[in-house]
């Protein structure tokens, strides 16, 4: 059942910008216009463009921000949030404590 | 002899109508919803939309491009590896993995971690492992990452809880003293609550779900408010979203307010300014389905409560539609039809931010 909502409705997580759109409305409480609206400002792309497998796959593994398969070499886990939190200018909670594990 | 069109009963039956009955169906239950919420029906554009959505000879419709929402999911990695009480399909999975699938496979939009028994106050004894569980799932994982659980104040009560059982005590005319109980377990639970996600926290949790708000009626909705108010106020940048059971608040006690609000008996436009002022980012409106009726009438119903909470909202909804909510069919394998014709009519019609 989720995956039918996921395929009628959703914006394909890290397939597209899913996961940028959804950390907005949490941190920010953006409403889905206005974090649609940051978001795509921010990668330079258009809102619909967000929930484009071909336009967002090459900018996440560009920018480094995680992608769906698993590239050798391409940044996962908090790596990929640390790149986020500097794309979105956001700090995440996961990345504050490991910062303050190796400091 | 009129063409029929097929569609579901809200357990999920099938079904054939023809486009007048459907329209009847789809006319009632926004009427219903207007009548009990005071609220604003559908337009006619508005249910014809609906008509069309409903009517559609495809087995799966979508959103228009462009009209995506983020999907957010509760119970967590428990629908992997969890067994048919929690709708969980029996894989033998950690919690990292069933994440993990979640994010890389399903294309999940955020993903939650849950307990098992899924209700805070079980996760108390077993905190050290749900913490280490979270660590590792946050050094892998990418997409929004939260902890969820229900309020379920149930389990405050005698035989499972420390509290006198409200139930028993109003059956004995005992109602000051069910009042108390209800009360008493209310604080108690937000003591539990406010304590499991400060150690959640800790290890780099992204925030909280707190799931089905309200079952045990207005005392389950008067902890979690306080909660989330508790929570906000020590971490001003932690996600915290608040859903729903029902789309009316029982009022067990019947007296208990929050910010000066009486809480038994608020509906989604009423429930939704107080979730948004205890501190929440994102709130979970909720329609129970009525297994009597057609998923013409269910969703008539369910988007008219749903698109009255969105517009009186200062924050985004992420309207609850799981198995028997939001015009979904009440069975555990939902059929996708059913599915993907209310997720398009939530988002399209009622103008929901998120599923």
């Amino acid at each position: 059942m989720p995956i039918a909502h996921i395929m009628a409705s959703g914006m394909t997580g890290m397939r597209a910008a899913g996961d940028l759109v959804a950390r907005m409305q949490f941190s920010k409480s953006m409403r889905i216009g206005d974090a649609k609206d940051f978001v795509s400002k921010k990668l330079g792309v258009s809102n619909a463009d967000l929930s484009d497998e071909y336009v967002m796959r090459e900018i996440r593994e560009e920018l480094d921000i995680g992608v769906i398969t698993s590239v050798p070499g391409c940044a996962k886990g908090i790596a990929a949030k640390m790149n986020i939190e500097k794309l979105l200018g956001i700090n995440i909670n996961c990345c504050d404590k490991f910062r303050e594990t190796i400091a | 002899m009129a063409t029929e069109y097929f569609l579901r009963m809200g357990d999920g039956a099938k079904i054939f109508m023809s486009k007048e009955d459907i329209m009847a169906d789809i006319e009632a239950g926004c009427a219903d919803a207007a009548d009990l919420g005071d609220i604003p029906s559908l337009s006619e554009d508005e249910m014809e939309k609906m008509l069309d959505i409903i009517t559609s000879p495809g087995r799966i419709v979508g959103v228009e491009p462009g009209m995506e929402v983020p999907v957010t999911h509760d119970i967590g990695a428990i629908r992997i590896d969890g067994d048919q009480g929690n709708s969980g399909v029996g894989i033998p999975a950690s919690r990292l993995v069933g994440s993990m699938i979640h994010e890389r496979a399903f294309g999940a939009d955020t993903m939650e971690l849950g307990h098992i028994d899924y209700s805070y106050k079980p996760v108390k004894p077993v905190i050290s492992q749900e913490q280490q569980t979270m660590e590792v799932c946050q050094q892998n994982m990418v997409i929004p990452m939260l902890y969820g659980a229900m309020p379920n104040m149930g389990l405050y009560y005698t035989p499972d809880g420390p509290f006198e059982n409200p139930g028993d005590l109003m059956k004995a005319f005992k109602i000051s003293e069910a009042q108390e109980s209800i009360k008493s377990a209310g604080d108690h639970g937000i003591r539990d609550m406010v304590w499991i996600m400060q150690r959640l926290q800790h290890v780099g949790c992204d925030g909280v779900n707190f799931d089905t708000i309200g079952a045990a009626g207005d005392g389950d909705m008067y902890a979690s408010l306080n909660s989330i108010e508790a929570l906000r106020k020590e971490f001003p940048n932690m996600y915290i979203n608040a859903g729903m059971a029902g789309e009316l608040v029982l009022g067990m006690h019947g007296e208990l307010e929050y910010d000066g609000t009486v809480l038994a008996g608020l509906w989604p436009h009423q429930q939704v300014g107080l979730a948004a002022k205890a501190g929440a980012n994102i709130f979970g409106p909720v329609c129970n389905t009525n297994t009597s009726k057609t998923s013409a009438w269910n969703l008539g119903r369910s988007v008219t409560f749903m698109k009255s909470a969105v517009e009186a909202s200062p924050i985004p909804c992420h309207v609850d539609m799981g198995m028997g909510v939001g015009g979904i069919p009440m069975l555990e394998t939902p059929p996708i039809d059913a599915v993907t014709r209310a997720s398009k009519a939530m988002v399209e019609i009622a103008g929901v931010d998120g599923i």
